[in-house]
This record gives structure tokens, C-alpha cells and sequence, in this order.
């Protein structure tokens, strides 16, 4: 069995960021937006997101949420902004991870 | 996107090279070990301590374990390999890039693929698991 941690880059260096650091995550907005990216961090400035992909309901291209969703986890994500600070006023305290 | 020296991500390569695993580094490695048929099963390695520092000890679980395994085996190391990065996604239509991820080809079309959200969220021993199913599956 081998070592679970054997060459792990920053083992530990990022627990301060809380244990969703790194994960996959679908955000709820007040808007009736859905946010998809990667959590780096929480702050009082808001929610540190890389990789973002954003479901807008309102779009006029846009799929229903569970089909959208569907395709995210089954091709990956199709993020189109890299980093963005999703605002606390904005989230609406769901968050579920892409899984 | 951050290329990190190579002293860094040394034991990273070799973590997997010695489970037997070939290391593509250039565009015609990809192209020569990708265009053929049967099947090949390819690491994407990365940097990433959430997710690669978990994937690289499962991997190596899988590759003790599994009976079966793709007729190939291979891995790329994305921020590192670059270019061959690219192209071994190149490789995988719809399928987002991703690091670390994995795919499974079969005469050259992704039969399975598990991407990082997949990875990130697992204990090792749970990725493992999901691996050696795959090799079965797709294995000879």
C-alpha cells in the first residue's frame, strides 16, 4: 500500500482556507444564477472561485440547470472566467459539490 | 499558466513512471503513442496537492491491484509538459481539461474519462477503487 501523501506540492500549507479549498463546487445566487468553479477561499469580499462556469437562467441560449449541470460533470467544466470573487450578497448559502 | 521547475515535480513524474506508467514529453510522443489501436489508458499528473497529491498513491494502488489493465499505459504532466499536454487532450473530444484526470482510450476514442472534479472530492483508497473498475472493464 503505498504512502497516501507521498509527493503532495503544499501538504497542509492550505488548511487555513477551510476544507472546501480545491473542490469542485455548484453556487446558488439570489440572482437565480448558478455559479460552478473551483473554491479557493472565503472572505469578507466574497467567495474566491477559479475556473467559473455560470449558469444564467435568463440567458437566451440557456439549458435547464439539471442539463447543464449533467453536462458539466460528465465532460468537465466549460469555465469561461479564471478567477472571480462571487459577492456574499450574491450567494444564497447553497452550495453542493459537482459530484 | 505556471511552469514549475523541473527539480519540483521530479519525484512527481517518478511517482508514476515507476509504476511501469510511459511518460509522453513531446507532441510525437503523443501522436505515436495515441494514434494506434487497442487500448491506452492516460494519466493527466499535476502539481496540485488537493487533488494530484491524493490521485498519484491511488493510481499506484490501482496499478498493484487491478488484474486486468489497458494494453497501454501512459501520463502527461500538465503545467510541466506543456505542449504534449495539449496534445494528448487533443485527443479527447468533448472531455475539458483538467488536472490531474484520467482517460481511457479505445482505438483512439475516450471509452471512460474521470475528470478532477471527480478526483479532488475522494480519499485515495475510494479513487483506487474507481480506477481498478475502470481497468477491469477496459482491460485485457
Amino acid at each position: 500500500m503505498s504512502n497516501v501523501q507521498e509527493n503532495e506540492f503544499h501538504p497542509d500549507r492550505h488548511a487555513h482556507l477551510g476544507e472546501l479549498h480545491g473542490i469542485t463546487v455548484v453556487l446558488g445566487g439570489h440572482s437565480g444564477k448558478t455559479y460552478l468553479g473551483r473554491w479557493h477561499q472565503k472572505t469578507a469580499r466574497g467567495i474566491t472561485l477559479r475556473n467559473v462556469a455560470i449558469h444564467d437562467p435568463v440567458a437566451p441560449d440557456a439549458q435547464p440547470l439539471d442539463q447543464w449541470l449533467a453536462r458539466q460533470r460528465k465532460y468537465g467544466v466549460e469555465w469561461q472566467i479564471d478567477t472571480m470573487v462571487l459577492p456574499l450578497e450574491e450567494f444564497n448559502g447553497a452550495v453542493t459539490p459537482l459530484v | 499558466m505556471v511552469v514549475y521547475p523541473e527539480s519540483m515535480i521530479k519525484p512527481m513524474r517518478e511517482e508514476v513512471t515507476r509504476l511501469g506508467i510511459a511518460e509522453l514529453k513531446t507532441v510525437e510522443d503523443v501522436d505515436k503513442a495515441l494514434s494506434g489501436e487497442g487500448t491506452a489508458f492516460v494519466f493527466i499528473n499535476s502539481v496540485c496537492g488537493c487533488a494530484a497529491g491524493g490521485a498519484r498513491p491511488a493510481l499506484a494502488m490501482a496499478m498493484e491491484k487491478a488484474s486486468r489493465k489497458p494494453q497501454h499505459l501512459y501520463t502527461v504532466f500538465a503545467g510541466a509538459d506543456v505542449e504534449a499536454t495539449a496534445r494528448a487532450r487533443s485527443y479527447f473530444g468533448e472531455y475539458r481539461p483538467s488536472s490531474p484526470s484520467a482517460a481511457i482510450l479505445k482505438d483512439g476514442e475516450v471509452v471512460h474519462f474521470i475528470h478532477r472534479h471527480e478526483i479532488e472530492t475522494k480519499h485515495p483508497v475510494q479513487f483506487a477503487a474507481e480506477l481498478i473498475q475502470a481497468f477491469e472493464e477496459w482491460g485485457s
